[in-house]
């Protein structure tokens, strides 16, 4: 019978089945970071348990981890507390990997999986963080635990899983100039909903996710959970392969020969049955901008916020009208006039090289508008960081008025001291526009880093197509 | 975990759809390395009126009247009725913690996120899904029957309404056995042990760039 992707990474990692379906799965890689963690450590050890395999685990600081300033450390005690546990429990247990704070390899958890090789194709990747849906961009089975989880994976190397159903979002034709791969996920967002992923495992396939380089389908696998799939992929090709070859945990020599054959089975069958298809054309795609406190609340450019009448559901409807109230916005205003008081170019959805490459080409030779007054380059890890200095990105974003950061999560959720103060509104590449999200009271829209910087730019949003 | 067999408690409502995670427990209280204590802060920025950080004594906090679970009518729920797609965003498990916390046995909903869901059976927390036009009607009840309370009985897997209405919810055979045991998830999977080691030995045997 022929196989979809998912039934091929899924049947590959089953130690054993229930009467009811219910899965024990293996796990191959499980990513560790301080937030989600410290309570299932703590578990371990109160059971008398020890860790099944630690050379499964990569672990880093993000959350937490302040952007500046580093030389004074963690001032906040709570999160200094929290960052010193993980760092206490994973010297007591050991690690593949540990980039602490401070280590010129750390950064956000998804970012610096990938770029050592430590995701690789095939594998079952897990971490208490739902964005673990990005490592899919390797035909990985990814998602995100919760701490509970996070204890079974450490005691057992093993989840208790139900299988998904399936859902193929085929994305075809050429994508325009200035249209993003974030681009793309945020106007599938908008079409099925983020409950319209939930229950299934997401393949994205088409030409135009073929031509994304492997960060674009990070990007987009990134936010397959905001689309409510916990688990979102992309097959193996070339560009995984080139991308893989030659980083510091991907095979090598005779391994690698090894590798690259089964990692070449690793695409759905061409005659596999999906529970769903979504198409989506991409050449109809233009640059999105969240207008609502959910990712689904989304228009074009050169579209409008909406009017709460717009809608025929009365839960939608009161919903939209409860957004446009914490958003501070009037129905019918054109997106294009919503003024912007501070920028963030980052997280785990939009912080790797090729992100700050878009960013900066934009920026290069401009300088943020007057009202402005604060706009944020956060790279995702050590390497993004120094890779991008390299290229002298850095001195156009400070030309141009942004502030250069350390790596880390930052204010995609704003748990240091990155954040919106009540009522300001955030150009922002991450991943969440709910109420509160980036601060209290904070203002969130979500777009490409093109059109962020676009955006600090102007002042307010703007076709990036118009400024290049 | 708790077991949960019957439940028979105080409805509240909270009627929006896409209520997150992020609503549920703020950022801000994550930075605990505890399990307990997040009952305080559930959905801290509608209840209060004021910014709530950790450390802060909450019940000297200004409440937001308009908040339906301030309401005197609602004190001491353990039932909570929601819409669609409860428990979307982040995976922080701190929110069915702040949920068991704040005194919830049960939600019942049109739909939930998956992460949450799975989340709140690790926690004796029952998630219950159950069609619209049954959630339009508890809906109605709650707001219009002070004191409404329902029964939730896990192993007959139905809701039972004080007018003799009885509700049949689906929930997976070997989550309802765990929950109504109570049992303890990691040592169910141990007793698998030899498996996964075979599993393991085989995996490492023919992939072994996995292993490195």
């Amino acid at each position: 019978m022929p196989k979809t992707l998912y039934d091929k990474l899924w049947e590959s990692h089953v130690v054993h089945t229930e009467a009811d379906g219910t899965a024990l799965l293996y796990i191959d890689r499980h990513l560790i970071h301080e937030v989600t963690s410290p309570q299932a450590f703590e578990g371990l050890k109160l059971a008398g348990r020890k860790p099944w395999r630690t050379s499964s685990i990569v672990a880093t600081a993000d959350h937490n981890t302040p952007t500046t300033h580093w030389e004074r450390g963690i001032e906040d005690p709570v999160s200094r507390q929290q960052v010193e546990t993980l760092d206490a429990n994973i010297r007591e247990v050991g690690a593949l990997a540990y980039f602490p704070f401070k280590d010129k390899r750390q950064g956000i958890v998804h970012v610096v999986g990938p770029e050592n090789g430590a995701t690789l194709p095939g594998m079952t990747v897990v971490c208490g963080d739902s964005h673990t849906s990005t490592h899919g961009a390797f035909a990985c089975l990814a998602h995100g635990i919760g701490t509970s989880e996070v204890e079974h994976v450490l005691a057992t190397q093993c989840l208790l899983q139900k299988k998904s159903r399936s859902m193929l979002v085929r994305v075809e034709g050429p994508l325009g100039r200035g249209v993003t791969a974030k681009d793309i996920v945020l106007a599938l967002i908008g079409r099925i909903g983020t409950a319209g992923g939930t229950g299934y495992a997401i393949e994205f396939a088409g030409s135009a996710i073929r031509a994304l380089s492997m960060e674009g389908r990070m990007t987009i696998c990134n936010m397959a959970i905001e689309a409510g799939a916990r688990v979102g992929f992309v097959a193996v090709d070339d560009t995984t392969i080139a991308y893989l070859k030659g980083r510091d945990f991907a095979p090598r020599g005779e391994d690698w020969e090894r590798a690259i054959a089964c990692w070449r089975t690793l695409v759905s069958d061409s005659d596999a049955r999906f529970d769903a298809v979504v198409d989506l054309d991409a050449s109809g795609i233009v640059p999105q901008v969240t207008w609502g406190t959910s990712p689904e609340m989304v228009a074009g450019i050169d579209g409008a916020v909406p009017a709460p009448e717009d809608f025929q559901d009365p839960v939608k409807r009161e919903g939209v009208e409860r957004a446009l109230q914490y958003m501070g916005l009037t129905p019918r205003t054109p997106i294009g006039q919503i003024r912007i008081d501070k920028v963030f170019i980052g997280s785990c959805t939009n912080s790797r090289i090729e992100d700050l490459r878009d960013a900066a080409t934009v920026v290069r030779g401009r300088h943020i508008a007057a009202n402005v007054k604060l706009a944020l380059v956060v790279p995702g890890s050590g390497l993004v960081k120094s890779q991008a200095e390299a290229e002298g990105l850095d001195r156009i974003f400070t030309a141009a008025g942004f502030e250069w950061r350390q790596p880390g999560c930052s204010m995609c959720l704003a748990m240091n001291d990155d954040r919106l103060n009540p009522g300001e509104r955030c150009a922002s590449t991450s991943n969440r526009n709910f109420e509160g999200r980036q601060g209290a009271g904070g203002r969130t829209h979500l777009v490409s880093p093109a059109m962020a910087a676009a955006a600090a730019i102007a002042g307010h949003f703007v076709d990036v197509r118009q400024l290049a | 975990m708790k077991p949960f067999t019957l439940h028979d408690g105080l409805v509240a409502p909270l009627d929006r759809s896409n209520v997150d995670t992020d609503a549920i427990i703020p950022k801000q209280f994550l930075k605990s390395i505890k399990r307990s204590g997040f009952g305080p802060n559930a959905f801290d920025e509608w209840r209060y009126m004021d910014q709530g950080e950790p450390g802060m004594d909450n019940s000297l906090r200004p409440k937001n009247p308009n908040f339906v679970l301030n309401q005197d009518r609602y004190q001491g729920a353990s039932i909570l009725l929601v819409r669609q797609n409860f428990g979307c965003g982040s995976s922080r498990e701190h929110a069915p913690w702040a949920l068991e916390d704040f005194g919830f046995r049960t939600i019942i909903g049109e739909s939930f996120a998956d992460i949450f869901f799975n989340n709140c059976f690790k926690n004796g927390l029952l998630p219950i899904v159950l069609p619209k036009a049954e959630m339009d009607a508890l809906f109605g009840l709650t707001e219009h029957s002070p004191g409404f309370r329902l029964k939730v009985d896990l192993p007959a897997q139905l809701v039972m309404r004080p007018d003799g209405h009885a509700i049949p919810f689906e929930v997976d055979a070997f989550r309802k056995e765990c929950l109504v045991n109570g049992w303890d998830d990691i040592g169910l999977t141990l007793r698998h042990a030899d498996k996964i080691r075979e599993y393991e030995a085989n995996r490492r045997a023919g992939q072994p760039w996995l292993f490195a």
